[in-house]
Formats: C-alpha cells, structure tokens, sequence
C-alpha cells in the first residue's frame, strides 16, 4: 500500500484489491440500473435514493397526504410536523444556526433565481457582480441577467492552471464596487474544493454579501454555514440522496432580511386585502404556493439515512474510489483530466478522440457518464474544448463499477484511437 | 415507396451486424464515405444548433428533387448522418414530405440515436431540415444553402 500511495504509477488496479460498498444494498436504483446492464457514473448530474427515502416518499402519500401551514385537521398537523422536522434536520446538516434560516426552494436553480429577484432593488447601475469563471450555468444565469437588466457590471475570476479561482487576481478584481460575490464550493467540472475561505474574507471586507453554490460541495463533505461565514448557501436536494423538486436555500438572519419576495401567493403574506399586501419574513414568505411537501419529508428520511452512516467511512471510501478513477485514466495513454480533481468526479479528453464519439461508444456499453460542456460551457471554451466526459462517484458506487468503465474506455478507444 | 439504392445497402449492412462494436465499426465507415465540405461551407449559417457537436447541414432543391450535404466533428455522428443523407438524397418534395425519418432510423437499429434525451445533435438536423424544407416551400426559392 505504501508504495501504491507514493506512486500513481502503481496504481491500485496492480494491486486487485476489491473496492466495495457496504450501502450499495441501500440504494435499490443502483441495483436496478446493474442488473439491467447499467453502470451509473453520473451522480454529480443526479444520484440515486436510499430505500429509507424512498420509504418516506410513499408513506407520506399512502399515510394521507395534506397541505401544510394551513389546516387545523390532524393529517395537516402530522403532515406540518414532519415538513417542518426537515427545515430542522437540514438546518443540523448545514449547522445553520436556527431552522428559520432555511428556505425551501423548487431546486437549486430556483435559489440563484430567488437571490437574483429578492436583491434586486439593492443593486444600482455600475455596481458588480463578481463570479468565477467555473460557474455552472445556475449560479451565472440569473446573476448575468440581472446585471443586464440593473446595467451592473459582471467580473468573472480567473483561474489558476490546477483549476483554482486564483486568489491575487480575485484580490485585484473584488473591490468597493463589489456588491456581491456568488462562487462555487466544488466544482462540477473540476472536482476541485475552491478557496472559499480567503475568497469570502475578501468579499466581506468590501461589505459584499456572499452567495456559495454547495450543489456539488454538500454531498461530499459536511458543510458549515457559520465556519464559512457566508450569507447565503445554495444546495439541492436530488444530489444528496433526496427526492429531486427540493433545493435548500440558507442565509444569515441579515442578509434574509435583505431579500424581498419575489413569487407571491398563497402562504406566503400577513395580510392583504384587494390593493395590497404585507409578506411574511423568511422562510415561509419566500415559499409561496404548496410547496413540494413529499420531496420534503423525504429529504428529511435521506439527512437521516446519511445521518447514520460513519462519515469517516464514507469519506474514505469515496477517496479510494477517487483515487483509483484518476489512476485508471492517468494509466491510459492520451487521456488529459482537467484540472486537478480533490474528490467526487473526474471530467477528461482524450487526445485525436472526439468526446460525442466516446460518450457514444461507452453509452453502446452501458456506461452512464456525461458528456458536453456540464452546464458550464464558458469553463469549457475557456480551457479551448467543445466538451468532456465526466465520470462522477456516489457511496454505492464500487471497484467494479470502475472496472467496468475502465474496460468499456479501452474498448472504445481502441476503436477510435 | 421504394429505398434509394444507397440505403437499401445500409439496411442490408445494419441488418446483418448485430454487435455493438461492428454497428460503431459500420457507423464510421459510413461516416468516412461522407462528401466533405469546404472551409466556407462549415460556416456559422450552415451550422446545426442545438447539438453539442459541430453539425453542418446544406440543402439544394434542383430539378424536383432534394440534395443535401452534411458533416461533424465527431465521426460516429458522421456517420449517421451518411446515412440520414442516404435515405433522404434525390427525393421529390412529396416524398419528402411523407418520409418518416425516426422510422428509418428504427429499421436500421439506431433509434436511439433520436431519443430526446441525446444532445448528439441527430435530432437537431432532423428539425433543421424540416425548416430548410418549409423555407423552400415559403419562398418556392429552387435553391437554399
């Protein structure tokens, strides 16, 4: 082992040692998928559910279902209780301080949306938005709009070489005309952890609030809203083992107070009559309409699943899983992983290969990875490529998972080499 | 309707390759007989949206009958456009207007290739060339490229 951690030339495909997953058996999908022939690989787009959530899912419904916030009847009661322990239970998960914080969302992208609409009054002509230039396409597209329509301007940070926002230039371009910074705690393309701590003290020494994209970030470590200090945290729930319809928005109790509502209806106000209203604060004046009341409570069984899992194990697993993945690519000739993956996935080009023609050939073999720009297809031109194909890992995933994909990559590229 | 020649060939050849290494194999040699295009006909206003790839799709309309030129960047594409071309090449508008394209492809084993979850960009020239066919009827123009 010592010789294999020293040298990726030794990589652990030498050494046959079986990789496995003590939760696959928790996750019927990934079972499913393999029996007919399926090799998921694609967890950073979507992962697969555990039974418990699952469970959750169809006891809501098959127990009775009702609204929520509303009614005085027991099923509303039951159904309140156990939607509200969610906002508890994920508030525990990101260690926000109180479960007030947190606001459900249809889905991440509707967060980036939310935040984009709710602070648009603070923003004047001239103003900047300060990204980075690894932004998927939901934390770009409401903040490029939203400079389109305030005539704010849009600063994008570079990158270093290994695939990091670069802090001496992010230092040059985060200034007093900063109002905002929205960046990316993992990389959905690169895989890398960026540098949110430093990033963050900048902002906050402009007094610019600060929005972290953790879609990718949450499902690989736990997150903690008040050690990262940011105002606003972004995640969803369909990447963390949870039922998709739910993203989570966090903020600090300030910064909340900063939003104005931006979807207006039912629940979500005090009083109105017909010439106006008054809103409710956060949470419930930002979650107007019935909000997706199954895909909460089973969110709620999927915190708990993972809640019970060692998280040591998990995380080491999921590194030796890593690890094999860059081996096995570096191992095979032509093949350039961009940037420098810290965990999760992997996204790679092959020499002389175009990345459509792979995709197509592994998909022939069962292969489920993704292949294009991720939603990121500024990164993507950026590092000079029409696309990639990105491998992506979950706990269930396991040596031979790889193995297969490995084999399938081989084929492929003796076909098209 | 009887197939053009060209086509009866590909389905005689898909038929009879039933592996999916063989079928990429075909696909490619397919795909290699392909007319290239010049410099300046992959350009931007020839060019397919909507695909991941880079797909370029030109159409002529001369003498009653329908000639259209395609390529990619990506070979396997290539060849299934060969084989769209194969099958649509030399058609009348009538004919053209009756073809049921997912069809030809489902004989051939491709579907797939047309499924709405593909970015491959098959889809894409197949609404492309529905447009470039419209536009021909609109304007009665003979010749769009």
């Amino acid at each position: 082992m010592g010789i294999a951690a020293l040298n990726p030339s030794y990589g652990l495909d030498c050494l046959h040692m079986p990789i496995h997953s003590p939760w696959r058996t928790d996750f019927p999908g990934i079972l499913a998928l393999a029996a007919e022939g399926q090799t998921y690989l694609d967890s950073a787009a979507t992962a697969q559910k555990p039974q418990a959530m699952l469970d959750a899912l169809l006891g809501y419904y098959a127990g009775g279902a009702a609204n929520v916030h509303r009614a005085q009847h027991l099923p509303g009661e039951r159904a309140t209780r156990a939607f509200e322990a969610t906002r508890a239970k994920a508030a525990r998960w990101l260690n926000a301080p109180a479960a007030e914080q947190l606001i459900f969302t249809r889905s991440a992208t509707e967060a980036f949306n939310l935040l984009a609409y709710g602070l648009e009054q603070r923003f004047q002509p001239g103003d900047e938005i300060v990204i980075s230039a690894l932004e998927h396409h939901a934390n770009l597209l409401p903040w490029q709009q939203l400079a389109l329509r305030r005539q704010l301007k849009l600063v994008v940070l570079p990158l270093d070489h290994s695939g990091l926002i670069n802090l001496d230039q992010a230092a040059q371009l985060i200034t007093p005309r900063t109002r905002l910074l929205a960046i990316s705690q993992l990389s959905n393309v690169l895989g890398s952890w960026q540098p949110l701590a430093p990033l963050l003290t900048l902002a906050r020494a402009q007094g610019a609030l600060s929005v972290v994209d953790g879609a990718q970030g949450v499902v690989h470590g736990r997150p903690d809203v008040q050690a990262l200090d940011c105002d606003f945290y972004v995640c969803s729930s369909h990447k963390l083992y949870g039922p998709d319809g739910v993203g989570l928005l966090y903020g600090r109790n300030d910064a909340l107070q900063q939003l104005a509502p931006w979807q207006f209806g039912g629940e979500m106000l005090l009083h109105t009559d017909y010439a106006s209203a008054t809103f409710r604060p956060a949470p419930l004046g930002f979650e107007a309409g019935t909000p997706p009341i199954a895909a909460v409570i089973a969110l709620g069984a999927a915190i708990d699943y993972l809640g019970s899992l060692d998280a040591s194990a998990v995380s080491a697993h999921e590194a030796t899983l890593h690890a094999e993945l860059l081996s096995g690519l570096q191992q095979r000739r032509g093949v350039r992983v961009l940037g420098s993956p810290n965990v999760a996935l992997a996204s790679f080009v092959v020499e002389g290969v175009h990345h459509a023609d792979l995709a197509h050939l592994l998909s022939e073999q069962g292969i489920a990875v993704r292949a294009g720009h991720h939603c990121a297809m500024p990164l993507l031109q950026g590092l000079g490529l029409s696309g990639a194909v990105r491998v992506s890992l979950g706990v269930y995933n396991d040596g031979d998972d790889l193995q297969r994909f490995f084999n399938a990559l081989d084929q492929a590229l003796e076909l098209l080499q | 309707m009887s197939l053009p020649a060209t086509a009866q060939s590909a389905l005689d050849a898909f038929a009879a390759c039933p592996g999916w290494e063989q079928r990429a194999r075909l696909l490619m040699q397919w795909g290699d007989q392909l007319a290239p295009l010049t410099d300046a006909e992959r350009c931007e206003a020839n060019r397919v949206t909507g695909c991941e790839s880079q797909v370029w799709l030109l159409a002529e309309h001369a003498d009653g009958h329908w000639q259209f030129r395609a390529s990619s960047d990506a070979r396997l594409l290539r060849g299934l456009l060969a084989l769209l071309l194969a099958r649509v090449n030399g058609l009348t508008r009538a004919e053209m207007a009756h073809l049921d394209l997912p069809a030809w492809f489902s004989q051939l084993g491709l579907a797939r290739h047309l499924s709405p979850s593909r970015s491959n960009g098959l889809q894409a020239v197949l609404a492309r060339m529905q447009l470039l066919e419209s536009a021909d009827q609109g304007a009665g123009a003979p010749t769009i490229s």
